[in-house]
């Protein structure tokens, strides 16, 4: 039995050197389904948890255009955790078991929700700063092994353009107004800078699950890698922007033709991650009430399904 | 959207026409955007995500009928005004939504049977308005009523699965009905200004458009096994400005930006 | 064998799986997008309008709750797939046609 094992984990994982797609009904080691439904889920999760900062400014927003703008992008990210949980169910968790897990604190999202959207600046740099680290993330899981996860993260990466580009021009409509409008974007970037930087998950040698999910090409960069990729890339938009980042110790590396970057205060992001974020309580807390009070609905809908059932049976 | 009725000149009437006009446009257009406001309420905190993604839908359709309205008000009247600046630059006593939809949201019964009342008239009005004299008008029905046609399939629906759903879903849309159904009268209550546009054959009778709109609830209300209210004192005001005490904390948050940054670009 | 394993563990309270396939434009076939709940078919067709054709991608709607779906097994790939491996005279390009020989 156990070299028969063997052998298929032995295929499974040539499969995946050859970049052939892994699908719901193939064999799979049990570890490589688990690790996924925690990725596939911890994303979901931080769809529909990142759905809150935001929506804090849907009945804010300052326009009518943008406050269209930032219903659709909300609404997206509610239909992008769908896709997601859809693609964790094809392996056999069920949405109701996800969700109870999220509720339960049992399971993760990304930390960055967990803090404040204090001024409307905080729509651009959400927009800009953490949908262009998530877009960053998720390009390579469009090629992950996974072929539901993969499909999903097409369709996902397709709808974000608007996102980031919607986030962009926020920015710059600040950058270009009045003085204060200014300030307000250079605020907002110092306070979600170094957040931003956190999402990229703790450096390489403290990321123990790296290696494996490289392995089973869940994941195609490391942490550090794909932290470096992001400072390369918006530290010439916030110049652009005439915004300065918050960090004393970025300074061009001519040798490694990127930024060499301060450290990310570890400590914080630990405190986060744990549940001790400034808005961890309430963001679990509106989730959780958003389920409960919606129980009775969904109760409902299924009663009446069955009445109707019911009669056309019996008719 | 608004583009396609850009090119078409302004109705060629009187001054006190295009006056009831411009009001009356804007009464659509706050109507269109109290409604979407609330419903955008709901974004992240709905019963399940497909309901979430389908409330932010019928958001979304408001707020750009609202866009549409706002803008075509603004170019009846011709003062250099924006969008914007009627929506986030007039007082609650300026606004001229009824009061239906600026109740709040309650349970997700509340927020049902509110859209369905709303979606009954605004369903039926839309389909009148689209043969109006006022070609800008017929042009935003025609494409709102759209919309229009699929928010009523939503909303009946859910008021047929909690009428007819479980004990507690049915108490709770009962209770719904009790408390909103006083304020649905106003839809079809003509103001003075509505009265001076019907005159004018820009608006269709409302007579008409209430027995629709009362024949589609009937039908709705017996599938879902609910009874009809007869006999209930109807609330009116809004339309003429006098508004609940709601009006008042939705604006305060719709306006606040351009309240503390006035004349900036965003 | 249905399509996922979990529809038999899925708590009586949740609202049923459906697969959603959408035809983009007239003319092509409906194809599989991905999938949702609902409680009844009628919902399971608004929430697709709602959760998949919200950038104009579709013109038809079908769904089709998951638990009805069949599936082919893939250990019997080599069974069911390498057998049509060797029958190239299906294919045209199997034949010669002589250069003078036009619409054919």
């Amino acid at each position: 039995m156990e070299t028969l094992e063997l052998t298929q984990e032995e295929q499974f994982q040539a499969r995946i050197d050859e970049d052939i797609r892994i699908e719901p009904k193939d064999w799979m080691p049990e570890a490589y389904r688990k690790t996924l439904i925690r990725q596939i889920s911890q994303h979901a999760h931080s769809e529909l948890v990142g759905m809150l900062p935001e929506g804090n400014w849907i009945t804010r927003a300052p326009s009518l255009k943008r406050k269209s703008i930032l219903l659709a992008k909300v609404q997206d990210e509610a239909g992008h955790g769908l896709y997601l949980y859809s693609a964790a169910e094809t392996l056999g968790a069920s949405r109701d078991q996800m969700l109870a897990d999220l509720h339960s604190g049992k399971a993760k999202y990304s930390s960055i929700f967990n803090y404040p959207t204090l001024s409307w600046a905080d729509m651009g740099t959400i927009g800009w700063l953490v949908d262009g680290a998530a877009i960053l993330n998720q390009v390579p899981l469009c090629r992950t092994s996974y072929g539901p996860y993969a499909r999903a993260m097409v369709r996902v990466c397709k709808e974000e353009s608007f996102h980031q580009r919607q986030g962009f021009e926020i920015m710059q409509t600040l950058c270009e107004g009045a003085p204060e409008q200014k300030a307000m974007a250079q605020e907002a970037l110092n306070r979600w800078w170094w957040p931003t930087l956190m999402m990229f998950g703790p450096k390489d040698a403290d990321s123990p699950n790296t290696e494996q999910s490289m392995k089973w090409r869940i994941k195609r960069f490391t942490n550090d890698e794909l932290r470096q990729k992001f400072v390369d890339m918006m530290v010439p938009q916030a110049e652009f922007l005439g915004l300065t980042v918050p960090d004393d110790k970025l300074q061009w590396n001519e040798a490694k033709q990127g930024y060499d970057f301060g450290d990310v205060d570890w400590a914080e992001f630990w405190d986060v991650v744990k549940g001790n974020g400034p808005c961890s309580r309430e963001r679990l807390q509106a989730r959780t009430d958003a389920w409960e009070q919606g129980a009775w609905v969904r109760e409902a809908a299924l009663a009446h399904a069955a009445k109707r059932k019911q009669r056309a049976e019996a008719a | 959207m608004y583009a396609s009725t850009q090119s078409i000149a302004l109705p060629d009437v009187a001054p006190e026409v295009r006056q009831h006009l411009f009001e009356y446009v804007l009464q659509l257009a706050d109507t269109s955007l109290i409604l979407a406001h609330r419903l955008s309420e709901w974004c992240g905190h709905g019963p399940i995500l497909e309901q979430d993604l389908a409330m932010a839908n019928i958001s979304l359709d408001l707020l750009g009928e609202a866009r549409s309205y706002y803008q075509y008000a603004a170019e009846l009247e011709g003062r250099g005004r924006t969008e914007d600046d009627l929506a986030y630059l007039r007082s609650a006593v300026e606004y001229r939504n009824p009061l239906l939809v600026e109740q709040p949201n309650g349970d997700f019964a509340q927020t049902i049977v509110r859209q369905f009342l709303y979606d009954c008239f605004h369903y039926h009005l839309l389909l009148q308005l689209q043969a109006s004299p006022d070609r800008h008008l017929a042009g935003i029905a025609e494409k709102s009523v759209k919309e229009a046609a699929y928010h009523i399939k939503w909303s009946a629906e859910w008021i047929i699965r909690l009428g007819d759903g479980t004990d507690e879903s049915r108490r709770r849309v009962e209770a719904a009905i009790a408390s909103l159904w006083r304020y649905s009268g106003e839809l079809t209550t003509p103001t003075p200004t509505e009265q001076a546009l019907q005159a004018a054959g820009f608006l269709p009778d409302y007579a008409a458009i209430q027995q629709q709109a009362d024949t589609q609830v009937a039908r709705v209300f017996e599938e879902a096994t609910l009874t009809v209210p007869q006999g209930v004192f109807m609330q009116k005001g809004g339309k003429t400005g006098r508004h609940s005490e709601h009006l008042g904390y939705l604006l305060t948050e719709l306006q606040y930006m351009q309240r503390a940054y006035p004349g900036m670009k965003w | 064998m249905t399509l996922f394993k979990n529809l038999d563990c899925m708590s009586q309270k949740e609202w049923p799986l459906w697969e959603v396939f959408i035809r983009s434009k007239q003319g092509l076939d409906h194809k599989h997008v991905g999938s949702l709940h609902a409680a009844d078919a009628e919902m399971a067709v608004q929430n697709a309008r709602d959760v998949y054709t919200r950038r104009l991608e579709g013109v038809s709607i079908w769904v089709v709750e998951s638990k009805h779906v069949h599936a082919s097994n893939p250990d019997d790939a080599a069974a069911f797939y390498e057998p049509a491996n060797d029958k190239v005279y299906r294919h045209p390009t199997f034949y010669t046609v002589p250069d003078s020989i036009k619409h054919m």
